[in-house]
């Protein structure tokens, strides 16, 4: 990414082509040599599981191409056929859906990494943003595949959430009209939801590359969010870091492999097989569980458009978070306020998570909107004010003064001592 | 080289008057940009309702079978369509609401004018005729919400109850409680015969 390249390659084979594309040098300066903080812990390990979830995804995905059918009439029975008469088709079939909602888990405890570590704060801001772009192609992503089994959760779901753009003023009609290529949902939305799920993840493998290029210009934040002072702060990402994010992987896939094999409906909804009926609507619908946070935002608000607004509003608000944050310093350790403020809003999101899947009625109504109401209160009254009115702890001079702060030493000696030992970190 | 020395080449730029090249950028620019919206349009229409689809607007619906109290439902431009038979209590009890209590007080109904008052009277109200037939109800069973279909006989107010997001309609059809925005929408239909009506 960055220009010609200085290293020199003593194999001739290996100079002929850097010098005309600097590939090799490339990769080796950014995912071999690149300078990373010496103290990340495991919550830096799920950029490297996201970018397989999406290997993931891409694989088993093109795969599932290869025998499933965009047809209104055959798409279900299509479906079916895969997991029934498809060799491993089962297997192909439950990797997909339950990757689906591992790339959620991964990318939900990656953004709350970043958002207690302060990851979004100057110079990682358009990083960040990157990210919520990222976001958003993935929900629109699985929103899509989900349709294609073609079962009542797919057609009503994708009733629900394309008449979302009904609530747009004047418009709105013609609008849902000419997402579904009909006056409802019907074999002309399947065929192009299809088709924009088959694309959308070349998108976002596009974006991830920005995202990481991004990344590689300031470099990694890190706990003590204390920006890298010298080389002392810095261990190469190869071998330390291509070895923990190997390990975490292996950890994350475990937990994979058990949903896969033992629990592989547990995160679906049963009604997704029966076959799509447009005269019934199941009488309690639900979105995927990534979704239920969002979807009890809509809900809490009585009036469509409000719904609408506030439900886009509840991501839209990420977008501006590094200046809402007022805040200079970085790590949630030495906000010991906003610490407190970051676990509540934790709670909020899992309790809006656990309204959104319950029927629209009395006191969960209620629970949303109190719920709904602190959510954007945190990102848009508490975060601004925390920055002046919180006294946070001194910071540590450097990362590696941070990490032997940790151990009980200190001093500059010990610092040396460290960072030429750094199998002795945290 | 200064500008001075350039008074002469630059002679016609420093003049406020368009020049013929400002002239050809302009117009340049104005075709490549009418152009691309032209070319545009086709993959921006190509996803609107085909005219598979438009062929599929009308139907015609047999209600001989359909005894008071009882309701059909039909598919129609693929969503599903009421047409209920209603008793006399139901009649009663939507006559007896007034304008003002009404979330939307717009009929809603494709037979009449745009701005028609939510009446029990104006929601029955098909194409064609003198007076509303009051027991044939006959509405788009879509909630106005975020499209789901409502479930019948059901909610705070003898009507419909849509189990996705809780709104509640009368025996008319009308929106009462919860967050959907407008009345149930009543399409275009009228009476071929006291037992035939065709939709659309």
């Amino acid at each position: 990414m960055s220009g010609h390249s200085t290293i020199h390659y003593k194999n001739p084979v290996v100079r002929w082509i850097d010098t005309r594309l600097p590939i090799i040098s490339t990769m080796q300066v950014n995912a071999m040599d690149f300078p990373t903080p010496k103290n990340l812990n495991y919550f830096w390990t799920f950029g490297g599981i996201l970018t397989l979830f999406l290997g993931i995804q891409i694989v088993t995905g093109l795969i599932l191409a290869m025998h499933y059918t965009a047809h209104v009439s055959l798409a279900f029975n299509s479906v079916e056929h895969i997991m029934r008469d498809v060799n491993y088709g089962w297997l192909l079939r439950y990797m997909h859906a339950n990757g689906a909602s591992f790339f959620f888990i991964a990318v939900y405890i990656h953004i709350f990494r970043g958002l207690y570590y302060g990851s979004y704060k100057q110079p990682r801001e358009l990083l960040w943003m990157i990210g919520v772009v990222i976001l958003l192609l993935m929900m629109a992503t699985a929103f899509m595949g989900y349709v294609l089994p073609w079962g009542q959760m797919s057609f009503w779901g994708a009733t629900v959430i394309t008449n979302l753009f009904s609530a747009i003023p004047l418009v709105g009609t013609a609008i849902v009209e000419w997402l579904w290529g009909g006056f409802a949902v019907g074999n002309p939305t399947l065929n192009r939801f299809y088709s924009l799920h088959y694309l959308l993840p070349f998108v976002l493998a596009a974006v991830v590359f920005l995202h990481i290029w991004a990344l590689h210009v300031p470099g990694n934040n890190n706990p003590s969010g204390v920006e890298v002072k010298s080389d002392k702060d810095t261990i190469p990402f190869h071998p330390y870091y291509t070895v923990k994010d190997f390990f975490a992987i292996i950890v994350f896939l475990f937990f994979y492999a058990a949903f896969v094999f033992y629990l592989p409906n547990t995160l679906g909804h049963t009604d997704n097989y029966i076959p799509a009926n447009p005269l019934v609507t199941p009488a309690h619908i639900v979105p995927e569980w990534y979704f239920l946070p969002f979807y009890a935002i809509l809900r809490a608000v009585p009036d469509k458009l409000g719904g609408v607004i506030a439900m886009f509003a509840a991501i839209a608000v990420l977008f501006v978070l590094p200046w809402l944050d007022t805040s200079k310093v970085k790590s949630a350790t030495f906000r010991p306020l906003y610490r407190q403020f970051f676990w509540i809003l934790v709670i909020t999101c899992i309790g809006l998570g656990y309204l959104g899947a319950k029927p629209p009625e009395g006191g969960y109504v209620i629970a949303s909107r109190i719920l709904t109401i602190y959510y954007f209160a945190h990102f848009l009254v508490i975060l601004p004010l925390l920055g002046i009115f919180e006294r946070t702890k001194p910071l540590p001079a450097s990362i590696s003064e941070s990490v032997l702060a940790k151990h009980g030493g200190g001093g500059a000696t010990a610092a040396a001592g460290a960072a030429s030992a750094p199998e002795n970190r945290g | 080289m200064t500008f001075g020395d350039l008074d002469v080449a630059h002679a016609h730029t420093d003049t406020q008057e368009p020049t013929r090249r400002d002239f050809l950028y302009i117009a340049t620019g104005a075709v490549t940009a009418v152009g691309a919206a032209a070319v545009l349009w086709p993959f921006i229409d190509q996803m609107n309702p085909d005219a598979s689809v438009q062929a599929l607007a009308s139907i015609e619906v047999d209600i001989t079978s359909v005894e008071v109290g009882q309701s059909l439902t039909v598919m129609w431009r693929g969503k599903p369509v009421f047409i209920r038979h209603r008793t006399e209590a139901e009649i009663e009890e939507a006559n007896a609401v007034p304008i003002g209590d009404l979330p939307d007080p717009i009929a809603r109904n494709a037979n009449l004018p745009a701005d028609a008052e939510a009446t029990d009277a104006n929601r029955v109200f098909a194409t064609g005729e003198a007076e509303p037939r009051l027991e044939w109800l006959l509405m788009v069973g879509v909630c106005t919400h975020l499209g789901c279909v409502p479930l019948g006989e059901q909610g705070d107010y003898d009507g419909w109850f849509c189990p996705c997001h809780g709104s509640h309609y009368d025996s008319a059809g009308r929106i009462r409680k919860g967050p959907a925005p407008r009345n149930l929408d009543v399409p275009e239909y009228e009476f071929v015969s006291d037992t035939l009506i065709r939709v659309g």
